[in-house]
Parts: C-alpha cells; sequence; structure tokens
C-alpha cells in the first residue's frame, strides 16, 4: 500500500501535517503502539529536516505485511558530509530556525535511533533521499 | 476479538427528547455516536465520558444519570465526599462552613473534601519522576476522561500514565477507615461523591486499573447544589449543624484546577485543560516534539473541574475563589491559626498501601480490524469510498464526516446511498440545474457520479 504527501519547503506552520496523517494510518491499521511511537519519531523529524532545509519535497510511505518503508525525497541544498550530519549536535540551523525549537542538531540521530535501517543518499545543490524502514517482524 | 463490554457511561440519550440534529456527533472527540432512525446512539467502546456532546446538545437530551438521592437514606452512616469546586459554586457571601452545615441539612452525617490525599500524592509523584528507568513524561491519571482518552487514542501513550490513585480515592479509603474505627461497621457506610462531571462517575462505576472502587454511589454537583443553594434561598430555619473542622492543604484546596498538580512536582512540567488542547499536545508527545518532560497534567475540561459540564457557576469565578481560599490559608498558617488534624494523616501508611493501579491497557477504537492485512484492505475501500464523498462533513448521514461513513460502510454499518448528495446525485431529473447545484455548484455533483 502506498501513500505520498507533498512538503512545503519553509512552512514550519505545516511541519509534521504528514507525519500526523501517516502517523493516523499506522493506528488504523493496527500496528503494535511501540513501532508506531518509533515510525512517529523518526517520521517528524525527517519531515521536519526537509521543511527546515529543502525548497520542496514529497514524503512517500509504502506498507505491507513485512515492514513500513519511508522514502523523503526532496529538492534542496543537499548534505556534504553525511557521517558529520549524523553527529549529535551537529547543525547547519540558523539562529531563527533555532529559537524556534528546531535545529538542534539531533534530527538525523534520532531519525537512527529510531529506525531499522535509515539510508541517506545526497547531493550537493540537488537534493537528499532518506529511507526509514521498519520492520514488522 | 470482540471488545469486551464493561464500560459504564453515565452519559444518557433521553430518546423521547433527543431531535437527531447531528450536533453532538461532530462534537465528540472520538467520533463515538451516530445518529440512526433519528436518535442520537453512543457507541460504548470509544465514548470516554468528557461531556463534550452534553454540552452541545441543544434539546438537553443527553443527560447524566446519578444514583436516586433517597438512596442515602440506606445508610446510618452517610458521607458527602464533596470536591472543592462545589464551594465555587456559590456566591462569595456564603462562607464553606456555611455551605457545608447546608450539605449535612440535606443528610449526611458527615461532610468531607474529596482533595485530601492530595498531599500525599504529591509525594509519590515526585518519587515517580525521580526514577530514572521511568517512562517520561509522567501523564497524570487525575482526570478519569483524559485517562480514557490516552487509551483510545493515543494507545501508544498508556505507559505514561501515572498508576496512581486519584484524591478522590484516597480521600475515600481514609475516611471509611476512619469510620471504622470509630466503631461504625462496614455495611453501615455509605459514602457518596458529588460529581463535577460525567467521567468521573465511570471511573467509579467501572474503574480502570482498580477492581473497585471504595465508593457506594455518586450524587451530581448539580443536585447537590440546587438542593443546598435553594435552602439558603428559602432562609428555612438551618439547625447549623456544625461540620467537623478540618481543611484542605492549600496544595490540596486548587488540585482540581489547572496547573493544580503540576505547580507541586519537581523537574519540567506542564498543564493542559481543554479537550482539543489535550489532543494537540498528546499528538506532541507520540511524536517525540514535546521531549525532555518529566511530568503533564492533561485535563478534559477548560479550567479543569472549575469547568466540569456539572458545574453551574462561571469557570473562571469558581478557579477565583479557590485561590482566595488558598491565600487565606496561606495568611492563616501566617498567623498561627490552623488547626493540622488530618485524618488522612493519621491513615497516611495504610493508605498509601492502596495508592497503586494496576497498568492501563490501551483500547484504540482507530484500528480498523485486528489483524494488519485485513485492516490494509478495508483502509483501501474506505479511501476509494471516500474519494467518491463530497468531502461536506455535513452530518446528514449520521456519522460525524464523510470519511466516518466511508470507514462505517466498509465495517458494514453504513450505506453508500445515506449520503444525502449521492442520492440527490442519482436521483436529480435531466440536466436542468437544481436548487442544490446553486448552492454546492454541479460539479460537485457531476463528479459523485463519475
Amino acid at each position: 500500500m502506498d501513500f505520498s504527501f507533498d512538503i512545503q519547503g519553509g512552512d514550519f506552520m505545516q511541519a509534521g501535517s504528514a507525519s500526523s496523517e501517516v502517523k493516523k494510518i499506522l493506528k488504523q491499521l493496527n500496528l503494535p503502539p511501540e513501532i508506531i511511537k518509533r515510525i512517529a519519531v523518526a517520521m517528524y523529524e525527517a519531515e521536519v529536516n526537509v521543511v527546515a532545509h529543502a525548497q520542496r519535497g514529497t514524503m512517500v510511505v509504502n506498507i505491507d505485511s513485512e515492514k513500513v518503508h519511508l522514502k523523503l525525497i526532496d529538492e534542496g541544498p543537499g548534505i556534504p558530509d553525511i557521517n558529520q550530519a549524523m553527529e549529535e549536535g551537529y547543525s547547519t540551523a540558523s539562529e531563527a530556525v533555532r529559537q524556534m525549537g528546531f535545529g538542534a542538531g539531533m534530527g538525523l540521530p534520532n531519525i537512527k535511533r529510531n529506525a531499522d535501517k535509515l539510508e541517506i543518499d545526497s547531493k550537493v545543490g540537488v537534493g537528499t533521499t532518506v529511507e526509514i524502514t521498519t520492520f514488522l517482524k | 476479538m470482540a471488545e469486551p463490554k464493561a464500560f459504564h457511561h453515565a452519559l444518557t440519550i433521553l430518546e423521547e427528547v433527543c431531535i437527531g440534529c447531528t450536533h453532538c456527533i461532530q462534537a465528540c472527540p472520538t467520533e463515538a455516536l451516530r445518529v440512526k432512525e433519528g436518535k442520537a446512539r453512543l457507541i460504548d467502546n470509544r465514548c470516554i465520558d468528557c461531556g463534550k456532546c452534553m454540552q452541545v446538545c441543544p434539546v438537553n437530551a443527553i443527560i447524566i444519570e446519578q444514583d436516586d438521592f433517597e438512596d442515602i437514606f440506606k445508610y446510618p452512616v452517610r458521607v458527602a465526599l464533596v470536591p472543592s469546586v462545589l464551594i465555587g459554586q456559590f456566591p462569595r457571601h456564603y462562607p464553606t462552613r456555611k455551605i457545608y452545615s447546608g450539605i449535612l441539612e440535606q443528610g449526611f452525617t458527615h461532610v468531607y473534601e474529596a482533595e485530601h490525599g492530595a498531599s500525599l500524592l504529591i509525594q509519590k509523584i515526585n518519587e515517580l519522576i525521580a526514577d530514572p528507568n521511568r517512562q517520561k513524561p509522567v501523564i497524570s491519571s487525575f482526570c478519569p476522561a483524559t485517562v480514557r482518552l490516552i487509551q483510545v487514542r493515543f494507545p501508544s501513550l498508556v505507559d505514561n500514565i501515572m498508576l496512581l490513585k486519584a484524591p478522590l480515592d484516597l480521600a475515600a479509603i481514609s475516611f471509611k477507615k476512619e469510620l471504622l474505627e470509630r466503631g461504625h461497621k462496614e455495611h453501615e457506610i455509605g459514602i457518596f461523591y458529588v460529581t463535577p462531571c460525567a467521567s468521573k462517575i465511570a471511573a467509579i462505576k467501572s474503574p480502570v486499573g482498580q477492581s473497585h472502587s471504595p465508593i457506594s454511589g455518586v450524587i451530581n454537583l448539580d443536585t447537590i447544589f440546587n438542593k443546598v443553594y435553594r435552602s439558603f434561598k428559602k432562609e428555612e430555619k438551618n439547625s447549623c449543624i456544625v461540620p467537623e473542622k478540618e481543611q484542605l492543604r492549600e496544595e490540596e484546596m486548587t488540585w482540581s484546577l489547572t496547573g493544580g498538580e503540576s505547580r507541586y512536582i519537581h523537574g519540567r512540567s506542564l498543564a493542559i485543560d481543554g479537550r482539543t488542547n489535550s489532543i494537540d499536545f498528546l499528538e506532541q508527545i507520540e511524536n517525540g516534539t514535546a521531549t525532555n518532560f518529566d511530568f503533564i497534567e492533561v485535563r478534559a475540561c477548560d479550567e479543569s473541574c472549575a469547568g466540569g459540564i456539572l458545574t453551574t457557576a462561571n469557570r473562571f469565578l469558581t478557579s477565583e475563589r479557590l485561590h482566595e481560599r488558598r491565600q487565606k490559608y496561606q495568611q492563616d498558617k501566617t498567623d498561627g491559626k490552623l488547626f493540622d488534624n488530618k485524618t488522612i494523616d493519621k491513615h497516611a501508611e495504610y493508605v498509601l498501601e492502596h495508592v497503586n493501579i494496576e497498568k492501563v491497557e490501551p483500547r484504540s477504537m482507530l484500528k480498523l480490524d485486528e489483524d494488519m492485512e485485513s485492516a490494509m484492505r478495508k483502509m483501501q475501500r474506505i479511501r476509494k469510498i471516500n474519494s467518491y464523498l463530497p468531502g461536506i462533513d455535513c452530518g446528514a448521514c449520521g456519522t460525524p464526516s464523510c470519511r466516518s461513513l466511508a470507514e462505517d460502510i466498509v465495517q458494514g454499518k453504513g450505506h453508500t446511498s445515506n449520503c444525502i448528495f449521492v442520492q440527490h446525485a442519482l436521483n436529480k431529473p435531466g440536466d436542468k440545474p437544481s436548487r442544490a447545484d446553486n448552492i454546492w455548484g454541479e460539479d460537485r455533483f457531476n463528479e459523485l457520479l463519475d
């Protein structure tokens, strides 16, 4: 089963709306609450990353009986050094963004902690694709 | 597997009064109402007893069932366990003592405030917060509607709920113990809680996480208020029964108001009130965006119990009166005018032995099926049906939204032709624009038929 949601870059008012929709779907599918919670946290972080950094993006959700697979594809600046971005506390966010409560540099590490598999592919100046997989069994 | 049918709801729909207007079905935070055959019907395992439906009903067809007041006379010892917000219902020139002797005049032998015990709870909650292995944030179990909201809408947060009884249970336990020690027999003691809302009744009649409640019956707050206030107005010659002199502590006086708990909890805490605010914030906790909180107080009503659906006075004025009472207490304390002779302190050890409740189980109302693959098939059908529906959420089909009609159809509880827009599109004679087209545009109906 596939779902697709558009994410608008720079619109923090809307940040999290796609995640909320997906979370409702997961509840309707009767996934175990612990799994939903992990996915919700990872998914929200990933969505906010797109809002914070990219011009626009899409979240594609694929669910089958084995796993929940999230793919966030954005058009944006890309990540020059993925390893550095994975470090806790590393952030490129501006002071203004930090004051809104975002950009603490915990995003990617938090996603990793809450995902069974995390794949990041990025081209500087083109965009980033983040894939988060959670196994159900 | 069928959900066990063990939900007592105090909210009752009076069929002969209900006009099937759909106000309630659209106001319900858990989509627990439908209109069928012209009458609102409650879906038992979804209702969280918050009472929103009762608030919006234009014809007062939704009431809160209570025990017969005469039931109190079955017991030789009759205790009115009253919430502190009761005092706030009365104009300010009626002092607390007069109000309590007014309650005794109605036939009770004792009046005891339901917040005694909150001071014991503070200590227990702070112990929970201090435990590094404890799931954070700890969410208060004070408001029964909130506990039920989490069970049905936020199953992943049930482990955050603190497994401690509310002050009213602790107050009942300790006062019963006291009466037994004074020589009364168990069967002689009737403890009646005067409730400001429906969810407390549900919590007493079908408690979550505890097998039974020490409370014998429930009387609605407005019933007591009406009886007592009327006796004041008629200036009946009161025999001036003097209530036992026992005071709540300052932290207990405002425990049931917003911030009443969180103010006394160590660490980072926050107080949320109101149904919509509660749902929004629980979403945030679930998303992991409201992090690093130790304690969250969540109350279903605006201004917490001061805004309980059975209260009669303005919630802000009630709240003001309770805060003034607290300030007076502080002043008396400074002036050395206080007696600190609390019954509950005498029985603290006994009460604390009974303070815990068992694990709260999730009971998701959202799941379409126990089995994930069946749920996926149902979801696909729901999405398809939903895409044909007009998206107006008018409620005329008897469900709260087009989406919920689609869900009901797939669950075998509704039919596409329940939608008046679908009916209209099917019955439309020829190509001539109808009156409905003037309002909604012709395309809307053509889309339904495509």
